[in-house]
């Protein structure tokens, strides 16, 4: 067994008390005058998330309105967490739509599978992260929500530009 | 006949003390007043303290409520009475309750001695002293109530059955008495320049003979810091160290009970500052002027003279504030050996010093206001600064003997290390 022992040299000759104390109060009154204060004003003033920031979910629509979903499934089998709930439908010419497309943002850990897997390019995470509700049922998102939703979607990790540049 | 003839002869003329019953009417506006502003300011230090702390540290602190969180005291105090108050099992219910209380009171109290202002004169009424319990006994009364302080936190950390709370609260009165002694010893010297121990008394020595901060520096230095340690504040927060003893004696308390403690150590700290300007810089007094020391007393002087002794004052809440985000927290056995070690032999020699040099400069027949006698008091204190600041402070470590490492033995462990690869890892 291997012991590390450290043999502390303080310099003794050069300690100090008082004079010691009123150097390090006049560091602590720099800081004290310095103007630059790293608090960011939250609601007011925000970071800039990054491009592959992932969040809140956006559905993306067609020109007509309708979600990208094709109700493939590949979402809900990818998804870790288990919160992507759908239900899919059929038109008269046989395209496929979702009837139900629910996610359940608390059980939601962003992976970003579903926008990795998702062959319509349709399901897709935000750059946004306020999403705080009054009341549980508030978190299941349906299809309704997420395709209102606005807010710019995360862009996928490129291999030829791994650094997003 | 001439009792009544000195009774108008007084209400006409301002400059005279009051009547008795005047006496008695403005003392309660005075204590009334005085407990009003008093619990404003130490309302308010509470957020001088997290602002002042942020900005040391790079951050903004509370500036939300209000303009700038001048409303933050307030939204503190609505929320710490609307908080369930905890009652933990086998606590000693009557002391429990008791001991905020104990804790702040003496605080508040000890202010009560302190002149804050040249004496007001009110028309018809006569001179008012701006202090709202002019005693004779002045300082030794501080002393006696400040003592009281100890036993609302330890009586806390007892009756809470909790034995961190236990540890902080015996922390706090080991602390207190060893800081205590080096404080009154430190004060002596106050005294004896001023022949009083009256605290207006002292006052107005320092108007004739300027500031005793810079008749008694070594005084002044040592009393700072056993008031830094009398109020449990950084580098002496011992009985509240939260690394080691959750929160210390008031681990088990919540709501207001809860914040009674903080706001005793915001109390004290304005009491401590207080008693520094009141005791080294002057109290009242302005500097380089004798405008403001002198009758007749007109409203103007006395507003003067507060707005000077309110601004003293806040330097040194400041500086209390500045100084806790600024050193790091003393170790037990360092803090008593200072406290023992220290202060006590330099508090006790430095009465002896100025002791014999106030007596040689009174059997030389020096008036106590004169230059000659400032300026031997001044040389001496010079010679102690130097020698303090300067030469003692160097190549000391304040710690047990034992722990020392001297050089030689530094250098002797060192080859031992070098020797042997289990020491230093390297054949591992």
């Amino acid at each position: 067994m291997a012991i590390t022992t450290r043999v502390v040299d303080r310099p003794v000759d050069e300690s100090s008390y008082i004079r010691a104390t009123f150097q390090g109060l006049a560091l602590s009154f720099k800081h004290l005058v310095d103007p630059h204060k790293v608090t960011v004003q939250y609601p007011e003033e925000k970071w800039d998330i990054g491009p592959r920031w992932r969040g809140t979910h956006r559905m993306l629509t067609t020109e007509d309105g309708t979600a990208k979903c094709v109700a493939c499934g590949l979402c809900p089998t990818v998804c870790p967490a288990n919160c992507i709930k759908l239900v899919p439908g059929e038109d008269a010419e046989g395209n496929r739509y979702p009837l139900v497309f629910d996610i359940d943002e608390f059980r939601c850990i962003f992976c970003g599978y579903c926008q990795e897997v998702c062959p319509e390019e349709a399901i897709h995470l935000g750059r946004h992260y306020e999403n705080a509700e009054y009341e549980r049922k508030d978190f299941i998102y349906d299809l309704k929500r997420l395709t209102s939703q606005t807010h710019p979607v995360c862009e996928m990790w490129d291999p030829a530009d791994p650094r997003g540049e | 006949m001439t009792h009544a003839m000195s009774l108008l002869l007084q209400a006409a003329n301002p400059q005279l003390p009051p009547t008795d019953g005047m006496f008695i009417l403005f003392g309660l506006i005075k204590a009334g007043a005085a407990f009003g502003i008093y619990m404003l300011c130490v309302a308010y230090t509470t957020l001088a303290e997290r602002r002042v702390a942020a900005w040391i540290q790079d951050r903004l602190g509370p500036n939300r409520v209000g303009w700038e969180g001048f409303l933050q005291p307030i939204a503190d105090g609505v929320k710490n009475f609307m908080k369930e108050e905890s009652m933990p099992g086998g606590v000693n219910k009557a002391l429990f309750i008791l001991a905020p209380a104990l804790a702040f009171v003496p605080a508040m109290i000890t202010w009560a001695v302190i002149p804050f202002a040249s004496p007001l004169p009110v028309p018809g009424v006569g001179l008012i002293d701006m202090v709202v319990a002019d005693l004779p006994v002045g300082f030794l009364f501080t002393l006696a109530i400040s003592s009281l302080g100890v036993y609302g936190v330890t009586i806390a950390g007892w009756s809470s059955n909790n034995k961190y709370a236990l540890l902080g609260g015996l922390r706090a009165s080991a602390q207190m008495i060893s800081y205590e002694i080096a404080m009154g010893m430190s004060t002596v010297c106050v005294l004896l320049l001023a022949g009083n121990v009256n605290l207006s008394a002292v006052v107005s020595q320092q108007q004739a003979q300027g500031w005793n901060v810079l008749l008694l520096t070594l005084a002044f230095f040592i009393f700072a810091v056993a008031a830094l340690a009398e109020t449990n504040r950084v580098p002496f927060d011992l009985p509240e160290a939260e690394s080691e003893l959750i929160a210390g004696y008031h681990a088990e308390y919540s709501s207001m009970r809860y914040s009674m403690f903080p706001l005793a150590e915001y109390a004290n700290i304005i009491t401590s500052s207080s008693l520094i300007v009141a005791l080294f810089f002057g109290g009242w007094d302005i500097p380089f002027t004798t405008w403001d020391n002198l009758p007749p007393w007109t409203i103007t002087k006395t507003l003067a003279t507060m707005g000077m002794y309110v601004s003293k004052v806040m330097f040194f809440v400041f500086a209390f504030i500045w100084l806790r985000w600024t050193v790091p927290r003393f170790r037990y056995d360092q803090l008593m050996s200072l406290g023992w070690k220290v202060l006590l032999p330099m508090a006790l020699l430095y009465i002896t010093a100025v002791a014999s040099m106030v007596l040689a400069l009174d059997y030389a027949a020096l008036a106590r206001e004169g230059m000659a006698f400032r300026g031997a008091m001044l040389g001496m204190n010079l010679v102690f600064v130097v020698l303090v600041f300067w030469v003692l402070d160097r190549g000391r470590i304040i710690s047990p003997a034992f722990s020392r490492l001297e050089r030689e033995r530094v250098n002797r462990l060192r080859a031992v290390a070098e020797r042997s690869d289990l020491l230093t890892g390297k054949g591992a």
